[in-house]
Order: C-alpha cells, then structure tokens, then sequence
C-alpha cells in the first residue's frame, strides 16, 4: 500500500530523512517509532503530498506521490501531530467544511459527525467556536474530523499526545474497526509503546533520520533481546534525550529561501 | 464547485464574525472622504476641474476595495502559521479550486466594503449621474475586487508569516493607491507619473467607475474592461504557479 524507495529530504546541510527505504502492507496497523526529531512527521508530509522529497521514490495505493499528487490525495486521510483546525469557526463547521473537501454526501456527512462527536464526546459543544476550546477538545475534535471519511490509508501523528486514557481507548477501538472492518491501512506515530504492543502489527524505528530496526512487534523484541517495546526502543536509540530543533531550523532555512 | 463554495463561506462568516475589523475598514475612507474630499474641493474647482467630491468618490470606493482584497492575502499566511492550509491541502482538491475559492471569498468581502463606502460617499454628498449605470458601476468594482484579492493571495502564498507583510503595504498597496488616478486627473501629469499611472491597474479600475458614476472617464470603458481582465488572468496563472510550489 506504502512503498518508499530510497528516499531524503535535505534543508541546506541537514538531512532530516537519510535514504530510507519502508514497505507498509494493506490492512496493516503500522507504527512508525523514534525519538524526537528523529524524522517521522517529515516523512509523513512527503507521504502526504505537502512536501517534495530531495531525493527518492513514494508510491501510494499504487499513485507515485509526486508525480499524482491529486490522485494520490484522493487515497489518503491524515491527523496531523500540530493543530489544524480553523479556531474561528464552530466545531460543527470544522467538520462539515472537511466533509465537503472530501466530496462526502451530505446524509453520509450529517450521521458520521453525529456519531464521530459523541466518540470524542464533544457533541454538547459543536456549535461552540473552537477558539473557545481547551487544548485536549482541539485534539479530539482533530482527531474526529481526520475520521470522517474512510480512506484507503489513514495517517496518524501521535494522534493521541495529551488525551486521557478513556479517549485514547474510545479512538483506538475506532481506528481498529475501521481498520478490521473496512481494510483500512494504519499508519501512525507514538510514544506510547503500550498503544504500539496493543494495536500495532508492523514497526519501523527511525533514529537521526535513519531506518535502524524494522519488523513486527515480536521480531523486534526477539532482535533487541528485551520483553517489551518499550525497552527494545530505549536499547536501539540509546537513552540520550532528544532536542527537538529541527523543526525551528526547517522553517527558518524555507523562511530565507523563500526570500 | 462544493469546494470552492465552502472556501467562499469560510470567507464571509469570518468576515461577518469580525464586526470590530468591519468597522475599522470603513475608517480610513471616510477620512480621506472628509480630509481630501472636502480639504481639496475649493482647490480643485478654482483648477476649473469641477466637482472634488464627484471625482473622488470612485477613487475612495477603489481604495477600500484595493485595500481589504489585498489583505485577504493575510488569511492565507494565518492559514499557514494555525496549520489549517494543511487541512486544505491534502485534501483531494485541486490547487486552482483552493486559489478560487480563497480569491472568491475575499473578492466578496472586499465588493461588500466597497458598496458599504459607496454608501457613505452618498452620505457626504457625492451623487451618481445616471441609476441606469449602477450595474456597470458594480462589474468594475466586483473586477477591481477579483483582480487584487487574487493578487493577495499569490502574494501570500511566497510569505512564511506576517513579518513580510508591511514590506506590502508599502512597496505594493500604497504604490498601487496613490500612484494611480484615485486622487487626481491623469491628463496633464509630469511624464514619469503620467507613464506610471498609465501602467497601473487600477487606474483602470477607478476610470471605469468613474465613467460609470461621474460619466467622465480618461480611457475608454472597453480599455478599462480589458486591461482588469488581462490583469486578472496574470494574477491568477501567478497565483497557481506560486501554489503549486508550496511546501508546508
């Protein structure tokens, strides 16, 4: 379903994906680990047709991801990891105005939000505007809108940072059905190695931009000789505390070349 | 067309939701109605040019419209730095229905201010020649909208966030206002600004209001129509082009 090939992206001098190469399955739950900075959310947006990798082939559901960006658009749905929404308008609105990008119908649309808010329990507040909202509903709402239509692959960014672990159940039981029943294809970054040993099948492990460890849960765990994820993890990318400037660097080198 | 209707809604419900921005946007005219309209009148009728109300009603309408299209660039750049341009751009449409819709929507909004100043040029005594002319007034006024909320937006679409955008208003939307003939007769100029009026668009689009509200214009009607719609299509292919080439 996912193909990359060979792929980088460079800002000037840094390299924030270095030549990485990753096959994701249909209908595979797939877990993309690493520390911060290590290069996740830029190779999401290069899957996503937001970015232009420096280097490298991205096949989609078949579509060459640069050379179809509009179709291969048509295959995907994303949540991002930063927020997204549009603050001056309702979280109805956000949602109705997303089910609309997606061509969704309007009798589809109507039901699915109904049920979608009452997932994320946000149905009492849907009219409110969303500038009024806390950070954890701004999450969920995101969350919400990301699920209402059904692609071929869905994108998650650490979908889940911030929310309680009631919401967290309620989303991954929804994220599995759709994937169980509908054969959609998960492909999602985290830092909760738990989420990872209970939803996951497959895993890639991504460290200073590169593909260190990549296999299913129990490969990993046999590889690293440890019990759990968790300490596969810490074991393969070392337990040094990441500084997550990349992304400061990244918009300030577009900024002057932008210029 | 769905999505460029739900870009253009966007559009009008935040702009209604910003009443205090509303309101604010009517202030300048209104100055220069009163400073220039009324400061400049006895001046301009001793020069034997007539009434200075009824030449630059058109120009202050054009100037409010000039002003809020180009600033519908802003929204694209609040776009970009909140994440929702994001939203819009994986989703599977088009680069050119994102460009229209945001164009649409902020070309409306700008044709709203500019009806809401012609209204208060009416308050401070300038008179439309002929009511069967209106419509043409009006296809000016949606034109002059269309062409410089397109320009906005293809400009934006270059700009990270909203440091760059005072480097607009003074080297694009000032130029544009007061290097144009708003304020004052083309003919008989020092050659340079004469040349540089001539060039700019929107002396275009005040003339053909001009001719259209006052009945005196300095180009013909048919050249003003042309030149808006050549300017338009330019600022749209720009803006495609600059759209394409976003990275977020």
């Amino acid at each position: 379903m996912i193909e990359i090939k060979n792929v980088t992206k460079k800002y000037g001098d840094f390299t924030a994906v270095d030549n990485i190469s990753l096959n994701v399955e249909k209908g595979d739950v797939f877990a993309f680990l690493g520390p911060n900075g290590a290069g996740k959310t830029t190779t999401i947006k290069m899957l996503t047709t937001l970015l232009n990798p420096t280097s490298g082939e991205i096949y989609l559901d078949g579509h060459n991801v640069m050379e179809k960006p509009s179709e291969t658009r048509k295959s995907f749905g994303i949540v991002f990891q930063d927020p997204s929404l549009d603050n001056e308008l309702t979280a109805y609105e956000n949602m109705q105005f997303h089910a609309i990008l997606y061509g969704i119908s309007k009798d589809v649309y109507i039901d699915r939000i109904k049920k979608l808010l009452e997932l994320v329990e946000l149905t009492d507040r849907k009219d409110s505007y969303v500038k009024t909202f806390s950070g954890g509903m701004k999450r969920r709402l995101e969350i919400a809108r990301g699920l209402l239509h059904h692609p071929k692959v869905l994108f998650l960014d650490e979908p889940t940072i911030g929310l309680d672990p009631q919401t967290r159940n309620h989303i991954w039981n929804y994220v599995k059905k759709l994937n169980e029943e509908e054969k959609v294809t998960i492909f999602f970054t985290t830092h909760h190695m738990e989420e990872v040993e209970r939803y996951g099948h497959t895993i890639a492990i991504i460290d200073h931009g590169k593909i260190i460890e990549q296999g299913t849960i129990d490969e990993i765990r046999k590889k690293a000789g440890t019990d759990s994820i968790e300490d596969a993890f810490i074991k393969l990318t070392g337990r040094q505390i990441r500084a997550e400037a990349s992304n400061f660097s990244k918009s300030t080198l577009r900024g002057f070349r932008g210029m | 067309m769905r999505t460029i209707y739900i870009l253009w809604i966007r559009q009008l419900k935040r702009f209604i939701r910003k009443r205090a921005s509303l309101i604010g946007a009517l202030g300048q005219p209104l100055i220069f109605l009163i400073a220039f309209g009324f400061g400049l009148s006895p001046v301009f009728a001793r020069a034997g040019q007539g009434n200075y109300i009824q030449f630059i009603g058109p120009g202050i309408i054009a100037m409010t419209i000039l002003f809020t299209s180009i600033f519908t660039g802003t929204e694209v750049i609040w776009d970009k730095q909140f994440g929702f341009l994001k939203e819009t751009f994986v989703a599977p449409v088009s680069r050119f229905e994102i460009l229209l819709g945001k164009t649409l929507g902020g070309a409306t909004v700008a044709a709203i201010q500019g009806i809401l100043v012609f209204f208060i040029t009416l308050a401070v005594g300038f008179r439309p020649h002929s009511l069967v002319m209106l419509p043409l007034a009006l296809l000016y006024l949606v034109l002059i909208a269309v062409l410089f909320s397109a320009v906005g937006v293809a400009i934006a679409a270059r700009l990270e966030d909203m440091q760059g955008f005072p480097l607009i208003i003074n080297f694009v939307i000032q130029p544009l206002f007061y290097l144009s003939s708003a304020l004052f007769p083309v003919q008989g100029l020092p050659k340079i600004l004469g040349f540089i009026t001539t060039i700019n668009p929107l002396s275009y689009g005040v003339d053909g209001m001009r001719y259209a509200l006052s009945g005196s214009s300095h180009f013909s009607p048919w050249l003003s129509l042309g030149v808006l719609s050549a300017f338009l299509i330019a600022a749209l292919a720009v803006g495609i082009y600059q759209f394409r080439r976003i990275q977020l």
